[in-house]
């Protein structure tokens, strides 16, 4: 390890940021000679040029691609219909993965989301209340890589001798068998959902918590008065008041579930059962390098996604309405 | 609904202990006080969960090697043993699983421009799609909020294929390979970020810009001021706690990705420390008791930014979900 080694990184740094700025200066002089002859569609047009064709050049046309390429073998060459796809459902591990995706986008949400709302109304108005939510909260500054590496290590399984994982340590001290943890499917799948619960809970908490200081404290009070028992007052004002930031969480974690990569491959790299599509993905086409089973894993993907881009479509398209 | 955004934890009520109520029987009274003993203990119990695995991976990495191998963090309480030898030797060392400086430094290259680039062109969009009348700005603006949902795994192969074989249509070559290697690989990392930060980054400013005063923006018209000016001098300065929000965001999305950096970082000499990591323990092969305080050298920074800043991160996390 030298200096050098490190220097020639912040070279291209420079280079990259000079590269930027005269980039932004460019633009800014374009957008200026088109206001000066008072086009506000050129003015549009020069805004909007570096985002639109980085998203045409680098989202748009390689998801079509992607589509086509699900139809097409391997390596790209020759088109085979929907054997991919055929595959994605006959095939024991590409079924495997589908199974396991959907345990996953069931879980994850309903059990970070149930574990926020719980955890948001159990600290609410509570004294320590930031000292709460911030020790739930920090996880989402970890990495998931990170948050594998912590929790493999929780896991830990020794044959012989100490057991350094937490878990097995437990075990150990009230008088059970160690239990290799990750090797053992399908309850390792379970283990890996913990540890993005554990990231989504504080995320979940802290939008919840939000919600709950929007709802009036006079309706609550009224339920009291009248004599509702606390879980009631949960259930009946409580719940219902938030209903939309409860649904808002429980997307969002969704779609990061189904997109989650990092966890399986840190953990146990898709092995002993527990690969899921946005792994399996990366697996097929760069490690095994089948570009169109990868394809097809993205498309998958994807199909999963659509109904909740139509129900946020519609729901802004409404919201906007309102507020005219 | 209605949510405090700005306020990182509103809470008026924070101090408030139960009180005995007016008409309230010693019976109810008993109760209401046990049900709060419960809920305090249950609140203790999650905010410890959540924390008990970070905290031993923290031990671990000021463990010596040879303990970490033979025993639990725990027992650092009873026979304490502190070293920075691992943090010297996954830093510094020249052998295998160190020198990990330079990963690190990757990331730094690869987060500044990673950050800078897509939330300067977002917000050069959003304020088109929100100030600039033009023919098709409603579409676009849907079209852009859909794209963030589709999941990044639907352009990977495509994407690198572009970088590496260029854009062709049928004979026609549009643009040629890009022929990265060694440390200039890190340009695809940084358009990749920028593309994939985008539709987020444009959605949240546009819903920050919306909200600007109208009357504000007609005064410049009037004055004579273009639209870049405008952009530039009235808009910048009034959603910079908005553009420091996003900024976050896209930091530790940035820092803590897996993905891109390890799909389009290179070589293992040009890839960014969380993907390098991700692999370390993906194999958990020789090594295994340097990952702590390797992971401590990735998990560090964006904590610690994400504590400070935590106010600034929250608001886009309301803005972002609550209104979607």
């Amino acid at each position: 390890m030298n200096i050098s080694d490190l220097t020639d990184r912040f070279g291209l740094l420079a280079v990259g940021l000079v590269a930027f700025v005269a980039i932004l200066l460019a633009l800014y002089g374009l957008a200026e000679l088109a206001s000066r002859r008072d086009r506000s569609r050129a003015v549009a047009a020069v805004f909007l040029a570096p985002a639109v064709v980085f998203l045409l050049v680098g989202l748009v046309y390689p998801a079509v691609r992607t589509f086509v390429m699900s139809f097409f073998s391997g390596d790209g060459t020759e088109f085979v219909g929907l054997e991919n796809y055929s595959w994605a459902v006959t095939n024991p591990d590409a079924l495997q993965v589908l199974v396991n995706t959907a345990m996953w986008i069931i879980i994850v949400p309903l059990l970070s989301t149930a574990v926020g709302l719980v955890y948001a109304v159990l600290i609410d108005g509570r004294r320590g209340e930031r000292t709460y939510k911030a020790l739930v909260f920090l996880p989402m500054g970890i990495s998931f890589v990170g948050a594998s590496i912590i929790w493999k290590f929780v896991y830990q399984y020794t044959g012989s001798g100490d057991q350094i994982g937490l878990l097995n340590q437990l075990l150990v001290w009230i008088g059970a068998q160690p239990v290799n943890w990750l090797n053992e499917s399908p309850w390792n799948n379970f283990l890996l959902m913990v540890v993005l619960i554990w990231i989504e809970v504080g995320f979940a908490t802290v939008v919840l918590s939000a919600a709950l200081k929007g709802v009036p404290t006079e309706i609550v009070e009224a339920a009291r008065i009248d004599g509702a028992s606390p879980s009631e007052i949960f259930w009946n004002v409580t719940v219902p008041s938030i209903r939309s930031a409860i649904v808002v969480v429980a997307v969002t974690v969704f779609i990061a579930t189904l997109k989650l990569f990092d966890i399986v491959r840190a953990m146990t790299g898709g092995h002993h059962g527990t690969d899921v599509l946005a792994h399996n993905m990366w697996d097929q086409a760069f490690r095994l390098g089948n570009d169109g089973r990868g394809a097809t894993m993205a498309v998958l993907l994807f199909a999963l996604v659509i109904p909740v881009v139509i129900y946020q479509v519609r729901n802004m398209r409404r919201q906007e309405l309102e507020a005219r | 609904m209605t949510v405090p955004i700005g306020t990182d934890i509103p809470d008026p009520a924070a101090e408030a202990q139960p009180v005995a109520r007016i008409g309230e029987s010693r019976g109810e009274r008993l109760r209401r006080v046990l049900s709060s003993r419960v809920a305090s203990i249950a609140a203790l119990v999650i905010a410890v969960l959540w924390t008990i695995p970070t905290a031993g991976l923290f031990i671990s990495s000021f463990r010596p090697e040879d303990d970490i191998r033979d025993s639990g963090w725990w027992t650092m309480f009873t026979n304490p043993t502190f070293t920075l030898d691992t943090y010297n030797y996954v830093l510094y060392s020249d052998s295998q699983g160190g020198g990990l400086i330079r990963n690190l430094i990757n990331t730094v290259v690869i987060t500044i421009p990673g950050v800078v680039v897509p939330v300067a062109f977002a917000a050069m969009a959003a304020y088109a799609l929100s100030w600039i009348d033009f023919k098709g700005r409603n579409f676009l603006y849907i079209a852009i909020f859909a794209l963030q949902v589709v999941p990044l795994q639907m352009a990977l192969i495509p994407l690198l294929s572009f970088f590496s074989q260029g854009l062709h249509v049928g004979s026609v070559t549009i643009m040629p390979a890009w022929e990265l290697d060694g440390v200039n690989t890190i340009v695809q990392v940084w358009i990749a970020h920028s593309i994939f930060g985008l539709p987020l980054a444009i959605f949240l400013l546009h819903n920050f810009m919306r909200e600007l005063p109208g009357d504000v923006m007609e005064a410049a018209r009037i004055d004579g001021a273009s639209h870049s000016q405008i952009f530039r001098k009235v808009v910048l300065p009034l959603v910079t706690p908005a553009l420091a929000s996003i900024a976050i965001f896209q930091f530790l999305w940035v820092w803590n990705d897996f993905l891109v950096g390890r799909t389009f970082g290179g070589g293992e000499a040009t890839r960014p420390l969380t993907a390098v990591l991700g692999d370390m323990a993906g194999t958990w092969g020789f090594g295994w008791t340097r990952l702590p305080a390797a992971a401590f050298v990735a998990i560090v920074v964006p904590l610690v930014v994400f504590l400070l800043l935590q106010r600034y991160f929250v608001r886009g996390l309301l803005a972002g979900s609550v209104k979607g």
